[in-house]
């Protein structure tokens, strides 16, 4: 009780080195949102739209990537950095663009899965209208892709939890930095083990706040359009 | 780059082990609308999507004046069941226009004229899978026109519209056809294909057995199939 009070006073009081804290959380998973975007939306409907040999067996891996455990894929992307790996002159180990890199990896095939299987659904709709219309392969993609959109939001959104919910990503390439690469999940498992349970508590607490408030704009905006476009 | 007309030689389609159409010959030309009549199940989807080129025959050819190329240059469909895009009422008809190669700069002028004709003026700006079954169907023929066709493919466009949506689109498909246009309509509601048929294409089983003026087959029907399916008859008989 005493500890909850406590939790609740740290969040009301706007404690500056909190608010880095979340401010960086926020940065770190958007920007992974928006790189595995920039991938997976485009891969997955590719995947949707074409045949090759293999593609079940693609299809089927990327739907397996999406249970990836963070911490092995921290492991992949410190393997990469540290300064003896492939892409160790760049630097970047222990840095914020090493934890995007890393939640990117992680939230990617879950974007891209998602995808393929909003934009399949929407070209057995669409197939005979689209091609009757002459429509090309890239156009295709495109026209899918955005009529898909308001599917689409949600699967971003389920990327953006998974990303900000992790801890074992971020800790291993991030390295848990005061003042530069701790976000809320690795302050709250520091102070945890700390034993300064009114300030993992708090940022508990602003951390569900934060996926609740997200998810209701999504929501809101959804109900929205579709009464917008149908 | 013309269309028409398209000839089917010894075409057979088949799903799996299932014959849906069997060795038909058949030429559609430039003319009076031309109308596939039946009963459900005889094939007419079947035989329209193919000469529309959404799928391949099993075995046989079709020629769409001298090439083999299913991708459409003057034609286009309208389906029994349209599929709207998730945008409005404009952007559905702005699409087609893009697709059919129509100029930027000329397509808004052209999408206004196309609404008005088809009398979706005021909807503009609605949510296209928010219309009625009869506006879909109106905004659909609009999008077909778009492709400004030759030949106009139409598979049983008012089977789920009220009296009055269909007379709004029987009036236009007869005014589409009276410019020129060769119309290829699916039917199997009698009165529609004495309205507006100028010859008639009887399929049954998957097999056409008559192919006549539409005055004859009904005066003259030279099949039994022929003569149950204008009184009106259930045909269960091969």
């Amino acid at each position: 009780m005493m500890e909850g009070s406590g939790a609740l006073d740290l969040v009301l009081s706007g404690d500056p080195a909190l608010y880095a804290i979340v401010r960086l959380s926020l940065v770190v998973s958007l920007s992974a949102v928006a790189v595995a975007a920039l991938i997976g939306l485009p891969l997955g409907g590719l995947i949707a739209l074409t045949r090759f040999r293999g593609r079940a067996g693609a299809i089927v891996l990327l739907n397996a990537m999406m249970g990836l455990p963070p911490v092995v894929v921290g492991l992949a992307v410190f393997l990469l950095l540290s300064r003896s790996g492939p892409l160790g002159s760049w630097g970047l180990l222990f840095t914020p663009t090493a934890m995007v890199m890393a939640q990117a990896v992680l939230i990617t095939p879950i974007i891209a899965a998602l995808t393929r299987q909003a934009v399949e659904d929407m070209w057995s709709e669409y197939r005979d209208e689209l091609t009757a219309m002459g429509v090309g392969p890239l156009q295709r993609l495109l026209t899918l892709l955005y009529d898909a959109r308001i599917a689409l939001v949600t699967v971003l959104l389920a990327g953006f939890g998974r990303a900000a919910a992790e801890v074992g990503a971020v800790m291993i390439v991030g390295g848990n930095i005061n003042g530069f690469t701790r976000v809320m999940t690795t302050a709250i498992a520091l102070e945890t083990s700390k034993g300064d349970l009114p300030l993992a508590m708090g940022l508990g607490l602003i951390l569900i706040a934060i996926v609740f408030a997200i998810n209701a704009s999504a929501w809101a905006l959804r109900l929205y359009a579709e009464r917008r476009i149908g | 780059m013309s269309d028409l007309p398209v000839t089917l030689s010894h075409v057979s389609y088949a799903v799996g082990a299932t014959p849906i159409l069997r060795d038909l010959d058949l030429t559609v030309r430039s003319g009076a609308p031309t109308f596939i009549i039946g009963p459900n199940g005889s094939g007419k989807s079947t035989l329209l999507r193919l000469i529309m080129g959404l799928i391949a025959p099993t075995s046989g050819a079709i020629d769409w004046n001298g090439t083999r190329d299913p991708a459409p240059r003057r034609r286009a469909i309208v389906f029994q069941q349209p599929v709207m895009l998730r945008r409005s009422v404009a952007a559905n008809l702005i699409f087609a226009l893009d697709q059919a190669g129509l100029e930027k700069s000329l397509q808004d002028k052209r999408c206004a004229d196309l609404l008005a004709l088809v009398g979706l003026g005021d909807l503009a700006d609605r949510p296209a899978r928010r219309l009625s079954g009869g506006e879909r169907q109106k905004l659909a023929f609009a999008r077909a026109l778009a492709r400004s066709p030759e030949l106009l493919i139409l598979d049983e466009p008012t089977a789920s519209l009220d009296p009055s949506a269909t007379l709004a689109l029987e009036q236009l498909i007869g005014k589409a056809a009276g410019e020129g246009i060769k119309i290829l309509m699916a039917s199997h509601d009698l009165g529609q294909v004495r309205r507006l048929a100028g010859d008639v294409v009887f399929l049954h089983r998957g097999r056409i057995l008559e192919s006549a003026s539409t005055q004859a087959f009904f005066e003259q029907p030279r099949t039994a199939q022929g003569s149950a399916f204008v009184r009106g008859d259930l045909i269960t008989e091969d």
